[in-house]
């Protein structure tokens, strides 16, 4: 499904990913971790298509094909989808509203009409009791004055309403309780199918004793120098990181 | 499309020419340009007006001569020439008409492209039109519902015919012939508007409705509106202006005056998007407008504006709460794009006891514009336990534009109470990735994160105004983001 191939991207001239090689098919849980600074959330934004970061070499193909030159929206559209870190505030613009025109402009492209009325309400009781969401939290401001709980929560509803093909969570673990994680934890999981593939980033082995991944991979200065199985990230939690600095330094 | 460089908004910029752009050839019966006391003679005898209108007038304008343009708002712009102005131009297809079959069929094609063709509006339940084109009221429907209830909604011209007793005894008494220059050229010129009066405890069944528009190229256009709403009574009314693409400056100068008696209820709503200019600055409307209402006892006047259109907005939408207990609200929604200039606010001026007011102003700029918020807050000595609450939120998009907050606070009594809140944002790129990341184009980004920040506003619109409300934010920004 996604394939990434010699990857470079740099900031401001600044080299932050230096050639990060990966291949995830379908049906498949990938965890990528790494100390910080280690260019996990960079690799996230670029597969996203942030603008922010210039790809100079390398290329990314989603179902065999080049996405590199393709606008945010247009990989959203493919179905690419990303869990922000830190979800942004969109004042007056209510979680309904955002998640109806998120929808039907995905519809739009590809050249469907709008979701029908009674279909989105069904859709988003159904999610929403998934996630234990308060209806009441769908009337509030999008991220306006949520915890950070509420945030990472409101993330994983938007995957759940879009069925993306390609989930990647960045820290979606961080500021969430053990209540919250289990619930967001057993919401990734249902979604999960043959058809889609999730991407962890994180620091944490927590996580991933919920949502069990297939591989492990560890990034250290822009590469992923180690990948394994399951049993890596217990081993990373024992040990930390410094063992596999000096195995890259060795 | 991987990025949105300066060239894809210039680009962008070019092709949205002004939607409605169009100018209709209809044979006007024009002034030659110039201003003095015989042509104020010939407007009000053109307009078959009685002598005390003509006296009214002519006291106006010898008023206006005495007066210097004002220069306080943060505004800059040619100052126009008011000799080179023709004062009255009206469409020659006279008289009135009983029904749409009888209308010039070019007019009714203007309608069209105005998008409020009559056999719509008509159909439309609960709107009735009185529609302004130039200068002279052409089309007034929904008259007989009206009748029943005593309501008397017409043209300032046919009120002054037939109801000369109401309009003597209310016109100017709100906003004075010598309050403003723009007033005072209002007063001695005004060539045509709207009448209302609602009577005593009724409470008007449907949304009064009139579009203005500016039509014949050199033609300024001085509306007069007068609306009164006697004790108890209620009236909602609807005032939507768009204007054809010219390219020399066009004045507006307009006087709305609104009377809410004992425990009477205004509601008063403006969509405004007169030609801007385009993308280099050139043309636009000059839009100097004075607005004010005035509350007696248990009154409430309420103000909601949505103001996207004109090269130079001056505008003040006021109330002053005389009665007791009465209550003064103002909502502005002011987009400015390009090179637009926008000074507006409004004055809430606090004489009663217990008189409460609420200014809620949206300002956006983008592109090279600047847009001013300009309110004054005013508690006289008498007025024990006022109180007020403002809000001003201003929003930037880009790096050109700017957003300015003029204040004014004037307590003269020690119980009053007044809130006044104020926050500046820019729309982030963070923003719109969020939003491009879940499929929605920058664009559409914008058009949510605008309708999201003037939602407090377009709550407050009618309806059917809100929807159009909303396409006109959008239509306004479209490309104003890199």
């Amino acid at each position: 499904m996604l394939k990434i191939i010699d990857l470079h991207a740099s900031v401001e001239d600044k080299a932050i990913l230096k050639g990060i090689n990966l291949e995830i098919n379908a049906g498949e849980v990938h965890a990528i971790m790494g100390p910080n600074g280690s260019g996990k959330s960079t690799l996230a934004s670029v597969i996203a298509g942030k603008e922010d970061y210039e790809v100079t070499q390398g290329d990314i193909l989603f179902e065999e094909e080049s996405i590199n030159e393709l606008a945010p929206e247009e990989r959203a559209h493919k179905g690419v989808f990303l869990s922000f870190q830190y979800p942004t505030e969109i004042p007056g613009v209510s979680v309904t509203n955002f998640m109806k025109t998120a929808i039907n402009e995905t519809r739009k492209a590809r050249g469907l009409g709008d979701m029908p009325a009674n279909e989105m309400l069904k859709m988003i009781r159904e999610k929403s009791e998934m996630l234990e969401i308060d209806r009441k939290f769908l009337s509030r401001s999008l991220n306006e004055g949520f915890s950070g709980g509420e945030k990472k929560r409101n993330e994983i509803f938007q995957l759940a309403m879009l069925e993306p093909k390609l989930a990647i969570l960045d820290e979606t673990d961080s500021g969430l309780d053990i209540d919250a994680l289990r619930i967001v934890a057993s919401g990734v999981n249902k979604l999960r199918s043959d058809e889609n593939a999730v991407i962890i980033i994180t620091h944490y082995q927590r996580l991933l004793d919920h949502i069990v991944p297939d591989f492990v991979h560890v990034m250290f200065e822009g590469r992923i120098v180690k990948s394994g199985g399951k049993e890596l990230a217990h081993e990373l939690e024992e040990k930390g990181y410094d063992w596999i600095k000096d195995e890259v330094n060795a | 499309m991987t990025k949105y460089t300066e060239d894809d908004l210039r680009e962008e910029l070019k092709t949205k020419e002004y939607e409605y752009g169009f100018f209709t050839d209809i044979e006007s019966d024009t002034f030659e340009p110039g201003l003095n006391e015989d042509v104020v003679r010939a407007i009000s005898l053109k307009k078959e007006e009685p002598e005390w209108m003509t006296e009214w007038r002519l006291e106006a304008f010898r008023a206006w001569e005495k007066m210097i343009e004002p220069e306080w708002a943060n505004v800059t712009y040619e100052k126009p020439d008011f000799q080179a102005i023709s004062y009255y131009s009206a469409p020659n297809t006279k008289p009135k008409y009983d029904s749409l079959d009888e209308v010039d069929p070019q007019l009714l094609e203007t309608f069209k492209k105005l998008g409020i063709s009559m056999d719509e509006q008509k159909m439309l339940a609960g709107v009735a039109m009185d529609v302004v084109i130039d200068s002279v009221s052409v089309a007034t429907t929904f008259k007989k519902s009206l009748d029943e209830k005593g309501i008397i909604f017409c043209s300032i011209s046919e009120a002054i015919q037939k109801h000369p007793e109401l309009v003597k005894k209310y016109i100017g008494t709100v906003v004075p012939r010598t309050d403003n220059f723009y007033a005072a050229l209002n007063s001695a010129v005004f060539s045509d508007g709207s009448f209302c009066y609602i009577p005593k405890g009724v409470r008007c069944p449907m949304e009064l409705s009139t579009y203005f528009r500016i039509n014949q190229g050199g033609t300024g256009q001085f509306e007069r509106t007068l609306l009164i709403a006697d004790e108890d009574s209620y009236v909602s009314y609807l005032e939507g202006c768009t204007a054809p693409s010219r390219d020399e400056n066009q004045m507006h100068a307009a006087v709305v005056e609104l009377i809410a008696m004992d425990g009477a209820e205004i509601k008063y709503s403006t969509v405004q998007n007169w030609y801007p200019g385009n993308a280099e600055g050139k043309g636009g409307v000059f839009n100097f407008v004075t607005k004010r209402g005035i509350c007696e006892k248990n009154a409430k006047i309420s103000w909601t504006q949505v103001e996207t259109g004109s090269a130079v907005t001056w505008k003040y939408p006021s109330c002053i709460l005389k009665g007791d207990n009465s209550v003064g609200e103002f909502y502005s929604i002011a987009v400015t794009n390009n090179h637009q200039q926008a000074d507006t606010g409004t004055k809430m001026i606090h004489l009663g006891k217990n008189t409460r007011s609420t200014i809620i102003s949206k300002g956006i700029s983008a592109g090279k514009s600047q847009n001013s918020y300009r309110g004054l807050v005013q508690i006289g000595p008498r007025a024990e336990n006022a109180r007020n609450f403002s809000e001003c939120d201003s929003l930037l998009m880009g790096n050109d534009c700017g957003a300015h907050t003029f204040p004014y606070i004037e307590v003269k009594n020690k119980s009053a109470i007044i809130e006044h809140e104020a926050t500046t944002s820019k729309i982030g790129e963070d923003q719109i990735f969020y939003c491009n990341q879940r499929g929605i184009d920058t664009e559409k980004a914008i058009a949510l994160i605008v309708n999201g920040f003037s939602k407090e506003v377009l709550n407050k619109l009618p309806m059917e105004f809100a929807v159009e409300a909303q396409k006109l934010l959008e239509i306004s920004l479209e490309g104003s983001v890199g």
